[in-house]
């Protein structure tokens, strides 16, 4: 009996994994399956839609890779993201250290006040941004969306930012600088070899909430060689009243497939970044 | 080591030493308010001129005529916002946006702390099941909400095609009617749920991460002493651990909220606001009436609504959350 009770435990727990991982994972299943699907098979309701009835073939790959700009929208969503990315490293760690060590008392609310800007969203901004774009002529390109994806990963990087340094001991940059680094040089060469997660969650988070915007990019950009994967695939591929289904599914899969195997490779210091910055700082 | 004491007591070491080696930079370095106003600038100066200008230009907007073809502001008073509540779509927006967010990160909370805490544990083949549990994060929402659109297709949906295999659907006398499909996206109250699914599908994986860093930032020592103390797992779980990862939860509820509520993209790929208006929401009826329909008055005024609704959510839960980590 005692042998069995920790044997039950067990598959429960894969049971529940099992299950959670059917509810994430299913659609992208489904998307691998059509993707080499053709339209004489996709198209009866009755064949079994999780097998082939009709022999696979490549068409709808090709139609993805040579019909439509898809390396192309990858390219401008990967320097996008990149370009992003750097901007907000820029911009927030020297904000979130001043705002945890220099600033004071009033540090912590600026903090949240920073924060709080977080809550003003691309929905509600991206009337009056239209025309900021326009201003500065940079309609129809990718550095409009270079220039405003900062104004969502900024706030809240350097909250996480703040929280990270902070629990980070003070004594560790003051016994530096006795030893005569300055105050700068201390950041550099103590805080930040120690925030590295902190760095690691916030190029994450950055990077995917450029990877899913929709809302800038399809209101700035008409012009098919700008357009980031969130959007041009969508626009390409849905012509009309017509849905290039396989095209569209295969577009999804093959970026999360990568994207989803460096965020598990990075997600053990994306929790403890998390863990650092937002419940213990 | 009485020398560090006093260090930290006075907390600034560049005047206890003043004639320490100067590095370069120093000069500037060793001013640490003027430092810390350069570090600030840049965000600040970002926020300002990228969030805070455009958002008073949101709210001159609302109060003005401003269309996409002529964008000279003459301002009009509150007419926008008059006009627009008046819309029964509004209405529905309105309602639709806070139904939504309820009940989807409702149920993401729920799901979340199951998955954390079975995904907290070692097992076999856990990279794996990472993996398959963090692809909803991993593409474009956009994309992921066109595969749930396939999937719930009116007529190549493949549940469907299981129901019709089980018998639960397409038989004369199946439980789920004769006809051969559900058209999920085309009945009010299907359209609905599926919104939510997709909600709760996208944000499940964020909401995840966040629960299992709040589960690894609790002392070993507090759970073991509970074991010793005899108490059983799902006991531990929700008198130690849940009371200690609330503020966290609260961090985690929030994103949730903020990226239903502001969001579009799921209710524009799957299901445009129909059938009818049953699944419109505020951002996409913003963004219908502003940049589709040209008329950036209206649109600003529809969208400026979220904000109250947004402020109040926030403040709420930061002060919870605080209030949480004092007790």
């Amino acid at each position: 009996m005692q042998a069995i009770m920790p044997r039950l435990k067990r598959a429960g727990h894969y049971l529940i994994v099992a299950a959670f991982c059917f509810f994430t994972a299913a659609p992208f299943l489904i998307m691998i399956v059509n993707t080499f699907k053709q339209d004489a098979d996709l198209y009866r309701p009755q064949n079994n839609p999780f097998i082939y009835n009709v022999p696979p073939t490549l068409d709808n790959l090709r139609l993805l890779f040579e019909g439509t700009n898809y390396l192309g929208f990858v390219r401008n969503s990967l320097f996008v993201g990149v370009l992003v990315v750097l901007i907000t490293l820029v911009v927030a760690v020297p904000a979130a250290y001043a705002l945890a060590r220099l600033a004071g008392s009033w540090g912590e609310r600026a903090g949240i006040a920073i924060f709080l800007v977080y809550l003003v969203p691309p929905t509600l901004l991206f009337i009056p941004l239209f025309r900021v774009v326009t201003a500065f002529g940079l309609n129809d390109s990718v550095w409009s969306l270079v220039l405003v994806y900062p104004t969502i990963s900024i706030p809240f990087s350097t909250w996480l930012l703040m929280g990270f340094f902070k629990s980070i001991p003070r004594d560790l940059e003051e016994a530096a600088m006795v030893d005569g680094f300055s105050r700068l040089m201390a950041f550099f060469k103590v805080v930040m070899p120690l925030s590295l997660s902190g760095v690691i969650a916030v190029t994450v988070f950055t990077f995917t909430l450029t990877l899913h915007e929709f809302v800038y990019a399809m209101t700035f950009i008409s012009s098919s060689d700008s357009r980031p994967l969130s959007v041009g695939v969508p626009i390409e591929l849905v012509r009309g009243d017509v849905f290039y289904w396989q095209s569209l599914l295969a577009a999804a899969v093959i970026v999360a497939i990568p994207v989803g195997i460096v965020y598990n490779m990075f997600l053990d210091r994306l929790v403890a970044g998390f863990t650092m910055g937002a419940v213990k700082g | 080591m009485a020398e560090t004491a006093e260090r930290t007591a006075t907390r600034k070491p560049s005047e206890m030493f003043p004639a320490r080696e100067l590095s370069s930079g120093a000069f500037l370095a060793d001013r640490e308010g003027l430092l810390g106003i350069l570090f600030l600038a840049p965000a600040v100066l970002y926020i300002i001129g990228l969030v805070g200008i455009p958002f008073f230009l949101a709210i001159a907007f609302s109060l003005s005529d401003a269309t996409i073809g002529d964008a000279s502001l003459d301002i009009v008073g509150f007419r926008n916002f008059s006009r627009v509540i008046q819309t029964p779509q509004f209405r529905r927006a309105l309602f639709d946006s806070f139904f939504f967010t309820i009940v989807a990160q409702f149920i993401v909370i729920v799901l979340a702390n199951i998955l954390a805490v079975v995904m907290s544990r070692d097992f076999r083949g856990k990279w794996l099941a990472r993996t398959l549990i963090i692809l909803p994060w991993a593409t474009p929402i956009s994309l992921g909400t066109i595969g749930w659109k396939w999937i719930l297709d009116s007529k190549f949906s493949p549940i469907d095609w299981v129901l019709q295999q089980v018998g639960l659907l397409g038989g004369p006398d199946a439980l789920l009617g004769p006809g051969r499909h559900l058209t999920y996206l085309g009945v009010e109250g299907l359209a609905v749920s599926s919104v939510i699914l997709v909600h709760v599908w996208r944000i499940l994986p964020l909401a995840t991460v966040i629960l299992m860093a709040g589960l690894t930032s609790i002392p070993r020592d507090i759970l073991e002493q509970a074991q010793v103390d005899g108490a059983k797992f799902w006991r531990i779980h929700f008198q130690v651990s849940i009371p200690m990862i609330l503020p966290i939860m609260s961090i985690a509820l929030l994103f949730g909220l903020i990226f239903t509520f502001t969001d579009m993209v799921v209710t524009f790929i799957l299901t445009r606001g129909g059938p009818v208006y049953y699944t419109q929401v505020l951002p996409l009826w913003a963004w219908f009436k502003g940049i589709d329909g040209g008329n950036l008055g209206e649109g600003a005024a529809i969208a400026l609504f979220m904000f109250p609704v947004l402020l109040a959510t926030a403040i709420l839960i930061l002060r919870s959350a605080r209030r949480m980590e004092v007790t």
